[in-house]
């Protein structure tokens, strides 16, 4: 039964179009498709983003655990390597305090009416995608292979359970929006 | 009512990805159908050898389940804001004009910008906010957790460069 569902291309489109709807309706009403909100957290004055995040990955992070234990779920981590996942994730941050808004949220903020979001954002993301397609050839080889560590996940890295790391990581991570709710921020 | 607690929301973006994990098979992210995107306009200008490029041989110009996810954002974002009475036209946002004047034209080129290197930098990570920084995470990935502290980094920097040193 699950499996013809996932396995059926056009069921998947539409649960792909109703997935997203209900992501851009909790982004809209989190206040996190709006520039000034995320502009807030990269000035650390309003950690809003960081609270939706933080609560958003301690909720999956128990959920999809318990259910690959369950059965019911696999996990899929994104390959990764210091050349890749940190450089690109450098010029992703510059690029994220230029426009304010992320690849979810700009399509969110374009959806409330912010012109911005629509005319300037979305369309520089697009070319900024079609451009990193042009150079891939020259960088796939060279610096996106340094220092790769592959699929690992965090327990792999620190040789425990991951049922432990869940649980570990869930304290801390709830430890820290304890501390960020209580210093009122 | 306007806005969520930003518990709530995390909480119900947390079971929407389990919901995505089950009924797709899939972590939920963004920056894919962007790049998708981009591969489908230069095909119409360029025709079907762009196929055959090195990058949209591993990510095919189509719609597919996350380019639908994207489409359903604008759609969802709207709804919560025509249903709150929020919706409304805005030009620039009101941090940007306290600060940078009334001009949209620069706001729009600022990002634009911003969007340039962002969907660069997105695909030269391999996935964005949402892809590494909460589906990865999740996973207790090491890639989204480099990917969410190198996202963070750089755009604190960039940021406070703007609004403090430039601004």
């Amino acid at each position: 039964m699950l499996n013809s569902i996932r396995l059926h291309k056009g069921v998947q489109l539409i649960i792909g179009l109703l997935i997203g709807i209900v992501f851009g309706f909790l982004l809209q009403k989190g206040g996190v498709t709006q520039y000034d909100v995320i502009m807030g957290q990269l000035l650390l004055v309003d950690f809003t983003v960081v609270k939706v995040m933080l609560t958003a990955v301690v909720t999956g992070m128990i959920g999809v655990h318990v259910l690959r234990v369950a059965g019911f779920a696999s996990l899929h981590p994104k390959p990764g390597s210091l050349g890749s996942t940190a450089v690109g994730g450098l010029i992703f941050g510059v690029g994220f305090g230029l426009l304010g808004y992320c690849p979810g949220t700009v399509a969110g903020a374009a959806g409330q009416g912010s012109l911005d979001a629509l005319f300037g954002g979305i369309v520089g993301i697009v070319i900024g995608a079609g451009l990193f397609a042009a150079v891939y050839p020259r960088l796939s080889e060279t610096i996106l292979k340094k220092g790769a560590f592959g699929e690992m996940t965090l327990p792999e890295l620190m040789r425990v359970k991951p049922g432990a790391a869940v649980a570990v990581a869930a304290a801390a991570l709830i430890a820290l929006l304890v501390v960020i709710e209580k210093s009122g921020i | 009512m306007e806005r969520w607690s930003p518990y709530i929301v995390g909480l119900g973006i947390g079971v929407l990805s389990c919901v995505a994990f089950i009924v797709s098979d899939k972590p939920i992210g963004c920056s894919t159908a962007f790049a998708r995107t981009s591969g489908m306009l230069e095909r119409l200008v360029r025709g079907r050898k762009v196929n055959d490029k090195p990058y949209y041989r591993q990510f095919a110009p189509v719609i597919d389940w996350e380019w639908m996810l994207v489409a359903g954002i604008v759609v969802g974002a709207f709804l919560s804001a025509v249903l709150s009475g929020t919706f409304a036209v805005q030009w620039l946002p009101a941090l940007w004009r306290s600060s940078a004047g009334d001009s949209y034209t620069v706001r729009w080129l600022a990002a634009l910008a911003g969007g340039v290197v962002m969907g660069f930098g997105a695909r030269w990570a391999g996935g964005c906010t949402s892809g590494h920084g909460i589906s990865g995470t999740l996973q207790l990935a090491v890639s989204g957790w480099l990917a969410v502290l190198s996202f963070f980094a750089g755009g604190i920097a960039t940021a406070m460069l703007i609004y403090k040193v430039i601004l």
